[in-house]
């Protein structure tokens, strides 16, 4: 179906951890997401024009309903942190392109998740497990002891954990869990803060292997028509012609070979 | 049952009429496209498209973008595919509806203004608005926009040669508005369009760094609208020509607070990425308005508050 903006209901919201926050909206968009996608919610403050692009952590299309596990950041997603079962919100999806799942076939995948990047792998994991035909590693990391989503990931396949103080699982971040754990895989799935995306195209390239990273970039419309979120690729960019693609519709996805990230 | 009374939303602007007087901010809506998922595009009065050069724009470096209190701030620096591929696709794309097309005309020198509407000359379009306002660009543009001698040198270099009706979009970035209003009106300009982004920059003090790569970025969003009717309003008041208004307009009250002001038409802009379906509600918006206070013309709201 078509992207559309729509009135949606929180069902539940939990705090999971120190600032993250897990709810639960009742929405048709549940329909259509794909793992990787995200929606964007508009906070009722009018002083907080712009949406808040979230990604979707679980799509439950059975019973209409869209998880998001978001940060508090800032005057937005605070405002959203208040919110209770029963509250109407306003949001806009799906938007996005989502991960390429069907690349995972017959092979060995890393679901990499760093900080507030993990919540779509969650989505991700479930739709690789129905899809049945790969093996799945998941590698997250976090800053702290404060870990969240690992146990629902671990129902999809075994998860390794880095801390950033060592708290838990390795030391630093996905990539020593990585090396500390001698794990080899065929494709990358990952989303997280860009130094780890770097690591990670650095890491791909080295080893030949294919990465579907999910970027991240300042955003207005969310549809493609302001240009405001793009990002330098390899080739041209089939919208503008001149390198810079558009993370809000031609990503959030990308290979890590057509980036310059 | 009460008949539904009959109204007439058209406006004629330098001889073409349009079926309505909302339109598209350049540079918010695309050339249709993205927004078509959302709006009827045939409900327009017309669909202003994104700046397009002679040859294709990279645009500048990320952040591009940032939030103020009620608006924005953006630096996106006319990204843009050039002429050729925007005449094959975009102009393409908007030959399946029945919506005036209005292109936003952007370049670095007169020539490259100049090459631009040469190229569209044979094109299936209604008007061309004239870029000499972007406030993000280091050569051109706002550098045409805020003398009134280039100004007017500009236009009157365009006029000569433009087979289109020609729309000045002028800049807030000046002392006076009414003095480029009337050098561009002097040249020959067919209608004016204003206005475009207010110069702004946002600090970010964790990082303690400028939000916008760019520095400075142009600011939008409902947070400029009174600024927006203030300058129509003195605009209309020294020149003939019609004014499209825009700045910050989130409804049918805002564009009717544009037209009372003197501006023969409004556009849609930063509100779009807030509520993509902003256009066909002002739209609707104005119709009721207008049936509510049995105005019967469209045209008896324009500068009706002197």
């Amino acid at each position: 179906m078509a992207k559309r903006k729509e009135t949606a209901k929180v069902q539940q919201q939990t705090c999971i951890a120190p600032g993250i926050f897990d709810m639960w909206i009742e929405t048709s968009l549940a329909q259509d997401a794909k793992p990787g996608q995200f929606i964007n919610i508009y906070p009722d403050d009018k002083s907080t024009l712009l949406p808040r692009p979230i990604s979707i952590c679980e799509a439950d299309s059975g019973q209409d309903r869209l998880r998001v596990v978001y940060r508090t950041v800032g005057k937005g997603t605070n405002e959203f942190s208040g919110y209770h079962a029963g509250k109407e919100i306003s949001i806009l999806g799906t938007l996005g392109n989502g991960f390429p799942i069907e690349k995972a076939s017959g092979k060995t995948c890393f679901l990499m998740g760093g900080g507030i990047g993990i919540p779509p792998m969650l989505q991700l994991a479930k739709a690789l497990h129905e899809q049945g035909n790969c093996e799945v590693i998941i590698i997250v990391g976090y800053r702290d002891a404060n870990l969240f989503l690992d146990e629902e990931l671990a129902k999809y396949g075994k998860v390794y954990i880095a801390t950033e103080d060592g708290s838990v699982g390795s030391k630093g971040n996905v990539m020593n869990a990585i090396e500390e754990n001698g794990l080899t895989a065929d494709v990358i799935f990952a989303c997280g803060p860009m130094p780890m995306l770097r690591a990670i195209k650095k890491f791909a390239e080295a080893n030949d292997m294919e990465a579907y990273i999910s970027l991240e970039e300042r955003m207005a419309c969310g549809v493609g028509a302001c240009l405001g979120c793009v990002c330098k690729t390899t080739k041209k960019d089939h919208h503008s012609q001149v390198n810079n693609a558009r993370i809000c519709t031609d990503g959030p996805v990308f290979e890590a070979r057509e980036v310059d990230i | 049952m009460a008949e539904i009374m009959k109204i007439n939303t058209e406006v004629t602007i330098a001889g073409v009429t349009f079926k309505n007087p909302v339109m598209t901010a350049s540079g918010t809506f695309g050339s249709g496209m993205e927004y078509g998922e959302f709006v009827d595009l045939n409900k327009l009065g017309a669909v202003v498209t994104k700046g397009v050069a002679n040859v294709p724009w990279p645009g500048n470096p990320t952040p591009r973008v940032t939030e103020t209190y009620g608006g924005m701030l953006n630096a996106i620096g006319l990204q843009n595919p050039g002429i050729d591929v925007f005449i094959k696709r975009d102009l393409e794309f908007l030959k399946q509806y029945d919506t005036k097309v209005i292109v936003n005309v952007c370049g670095k020198s007169v020539e490259d203004y100049l090459d631009v509407v040469e190229r569209l000359s044979d094109e299936a379009v209604d008007m061309l608005e004239i870029n000499v306002s972007c406030p993000n660009v280091k050569e051109g543009a706002i550098a045409f926009g805020q003398k009134a001698d280039a100004l007017f040198d500009i236009t009157s270099k365009i006029k000569k040669i433009a087979k289109q009706p020609v729309i000045m979009k002028l800049s807030p970035n000046v002392t006076d508005i009414t003095e480029m209003a009337k050098a561009a009106e002097a040249a020959g300009a067919d209608a004016l369009s204003m206005i475009n982004t207010i110069t702004g920059m946002k600090i970010d003090i964790h990082r303690r760094t400028f939000a916008l790569a760019n520095k400075t970025g142009g600011m939008s969003g409902p947070a400029i609208k009174p600024v927006a009717v203030r300058m129509v309003y003195q605009a209309a008041n020294a020149v003939k020509i019609p004014i499209i208004g825009m700045g910050g307009i989130s409804n049918a009250e805002d564009a009717i607070e544009f037209l009372l002001a003197g501006a023969s038409a409004v556009s849609i802009g930063a509100m779009n990425f807030i509520n993509p379906y902003t256009t066909v509600e002002t739209i609707q918006g104005i119709e009721d308005y207008m049936r509510r206070y049995q105005i019967f013309d469209i045209k008896e709201l324009i500068g009706a508050v002197k």
